[in-house]
């Protein structure tokens, strides 16, 4: 750190020359820290602290506070996908099958047994690393298969997936319940604990909802950060070697294999929590959810999240979580009032919902590539230079 | 005799829904060699397909061939349509985002079958449905031959469209390579436009030939078309030869499995003919990463 004169700057001088210039990095380190720009820093504090007071706000039902539980539990899926697809190319239409080993696991571990299922009401501390990790032993088992294929290749490969998963699923009777049958999920409970009872915290009465709400939230914000500190890395770095040119991060000396076999493992360590908070959100565990067509719409779904929120963002999979979960609420909520939308009418509400997903989807990727993190980027950068147009 | 038998009409069985997977795989191909999209809307497109036959024979009166050939027509125009809208503005875009495109189509037509078709099941007006053809001790259900004979036909024209006419030669140029196309005079955006409306009748006519001697068609029966995905990965995206050895190898292995339910069932399970078009995909791509006949990408550093 030298200063303009050339010699070493004061702490103090570093800081009288930082104010004002916010985009000014004088170290590496400040460069690659996970907070880089005084902007994400202000906006993470102020997510969290809307995050936090929310569930007390007077207008906020108990609906409400599952449907964000929802967008917080698919964000770290979508995290998960990011990671592979957005970061390290590798593009899977497989995520739903790790999502459901995760949650078939978690229902496993920590559902409770009845006459025709088993299940050990074990302590969230170890079914939830457990669904992520057999989640992983899957991904890494087959990740040298997929390696070997490119591109669409791979999607229809792990597309695969999917369909052999349903099958597992619903052969597995023991553990799944069967075809259309399915199981309780698990009931979370953390050293006795319940996160999905009605508690009292410091003389303050908690919904039923709001302490898995508060769980899961803390959950995806070490996730997201962990997510965004794997990125940063020197295997990070290996990611977007491998997906800018495979060759040429080859010819550098990224080890080509056992890069694409660690971003599959990580993203289906991702798949594999998601699936078992899932477990909890959904209460009921079929075959469907997460095998077969029930499973390509999920994976679908994941990489919507990861293609409307931003490619290789760890911001934008949250956005884009929030939008797949809300945008059907926002649907249902102003359908009635709208023309030709009704049970007779030209479309059904369930009609106008997948219409407009996979037309949002098709604009989305037509108009702003980057999603609705680049459509934040715009905004941001027009505010930036304003009032000049760049 | 009695095992030749058996074997006999199940590899009619599976020849005759392997030559349907194979049409759908072969459009699936030619919008793969054009713009290098796996076009997930093919599903809906088939849907749609077998939408328009009924509509023609029912409400139209029009005889079955011509329906189908009116159907066909008629979503060679609305796959033409598709492409000019949602997938020309994607030219240059990164293959995979261009897919996801096709995704958001299929969504939007899907709803539109489901919208049309409703929720009764609609009937094409096939003339074969459940007639049997009986050789000797052997029967064997007409559909399997029509759909045998349909299919590959029209896969034949279509072969022979590409090779021998010259907007067929035009087509394999921009296949082969897009700017040294068009800088030969190649209309490259029609061609773009011309191989999404062939996938596009070809679509409908699988549509019929999926709906014949099933009773009637509903609109999630689209998901029959999800099974061309493994045989065009197991032929090789961009090879038509693949696509027509690769569905009736998974047809018949389909077919195969299928006969031998009963007997599989205590060892791997209910239904494992869904899986093993999956299961051939995957062990194939271990042996072969671009399939059987598929042109591997050759990469400059």
């Amino acid at each position: 750190m030298t200063g303009p004169r050339g010699g070493t700057a004061s702490p103090k001088a570093v800081r009288a020359t930082l104010r004002g210039r916010p985009a000014l990095y004088t170290d590496y380190a400040a460069d690659q820290a996970i907070w880089n720009t005084p902007s994400k820093r202000f906006w993470t504090i102020l997510l969290v602290a809307a995050v936090l007071v929310t569930p007390f706000l007077p207008f906020v039902t108990r609906s409400h506070q599952a449907d964000l539980t929802l967008v917080f539990v698919l964000a770290i899926g979508g995290i998960g996908l990011n990671l592979l697809t957005g970061y390290a190319g590798q593009v899977s239409l497989g995520h739903a099958f790790f999502v459901g080993v995760g949650a078939l696991t978690a229902s496993v571990l920590g559902g409770m047994p009845t006459q025709n299922v088993v299940g050990f009401e074990l302590d969230l501390l170890i079914w939830l690393p457990v669904s992520g990790l057999v989640a992983m032993a899957l991904g890494l088992l087959v990740a040298p298969l997929a390696a070997r294929v490119r591109g669409l290749y791979l999607a229809i490969l792990t597309l695969g997936l999917v369909f052999i998963g349903e099958h597992l699923f619903k052969e597995l009777r023991s553990l799944s319940g069967g075809q259309g049958v399915g199981r309780r999920g698990p009931d979370p409970e953390i050293l006795g604990f319940g996160l999905f009872h009605p508690q009292e915290i410091l003389g303050v009465q908690l919904d039923r909802e709001t302490p898995w709400y508060l769980f899961t939230f803390l959950l995806l914000f070490v996730m997201a950060v962990l997510g965004r500190n794997l990125a940063r890395s020197r295997w990070g770095r290996a990611f977007a070697a491998v997906r800018d040119r495979d060759i040429a991060a080859e010819v550098m000396g990224v080890p080509l294999l056992r890069t694409k076999v660690l971003a599959f493992g990580v993203s289906s360590f991702y798949a594999g929590v998601a699936g078992g908070l899932l477990a909890v959100s959904f209460g009921q565990v079929t075959p469907e959810n997460f095998g077969g067509l029930g499973g390509l719409l999920l994976s679908v779904e994941f990489l919507a999240i990861v293609l409307i929120g931003g490619v290789a963002t760890m911001s934008g999979s949250i956005i884009g979580a929030a939008f797949v979960v809300l945008m059907p609420r926002l649907v249902e909520m102003f359908a009635p009032s709208l023309p030709l939308i009704g049970d007779g009418a030209l479309l059904s509400v369930q009609q106008l919902e997948g219409v407009l997903f996979g037309v949002l989807i098709v604009l989305f990727l037509i108009l702003e590539p980057r999603g609705l993190f680049g459509l934040w980027l715009r905004i941001r950068n027009y505010w930036k230079a304003w009032p000049f147009s760049y | 005799m009695e095992l030749l038998a058996v074997f006999l009409s199940v590899l009619v069985r599976g020849v005759g829904i392997g030559s349907t997977y194979a049409l759908l795989a072969v459009g699936f191909v030619i919008i793969y060699r054009a713009t290098d999209v796996v076009n997930f809307a093919q599903p809906a497109l088939m849907i749609l397909g077998a939408y328009f036959t009924a509509l023609y024979v029912h409400n139209a009166g029009v005889p079955f061939p011509l329906a189908v050939l009116a159907a066909m027509g008629t979503m060679a125009l609305i796959g033409a349509l598709t492409e000019r809208v949602a997938l020309r503005p994607m030219v240059g875009e990164p293959p995979f985002s261009a897919a996801m495109v096709t995704v958001g189509v299929f969504f939007a037509l899907f709803i539109l079958s489901f919208r049309l078709i409703g929720s009764n099941p609609i009937s094409t007006g096939e003339p074969w449905g459940f007639e049997r053809i009986i050789v000797g001790d052997l029967q064997f259900r007409q559909v399997d031959i029509a759909r045998t004979l349909i299919s590959l036909g029209a896969i034949g024209l279509t072969g022979l469209f590409l090779q021998r006419s010259k907007v067929g030669l035009a087509m394999r140029a921009t296949a082969m390579d897009q700017e040294t196309s068009l800088a030969q005079g190649v209309n490259v955006g029609r061609m773009f436009g011309l191989s999404w409306a062939i996938s596009g009748a070809l679509a409908a006519l699988a549509g019929v030939m999926i709906s014949a001697g099933s009773g009637g068609t509903v609109p999630l029966d689209a998901f029959i078309a999800l099974k061309a995905l493994p045989v065009i990965i197991l032929g090789g995206l961009d090879s038509i030869k693949g696509s027509v050895v690769a569905g009736l190898i998974i047809g018949v292995a389909e077919a195969t499995a299928l006969s031998f339910n009963s007997t599989l069932t205590p060892t791997v399970g209910e239904n494992v003919y869904l899986v093993v078009p999956y299961l051939i995909m995957m062990l194939a791509l271990m042996v072969r990463p671009y399939g059987l006949y598929g042109t591997p990408e050759v990469q400059r550093v």
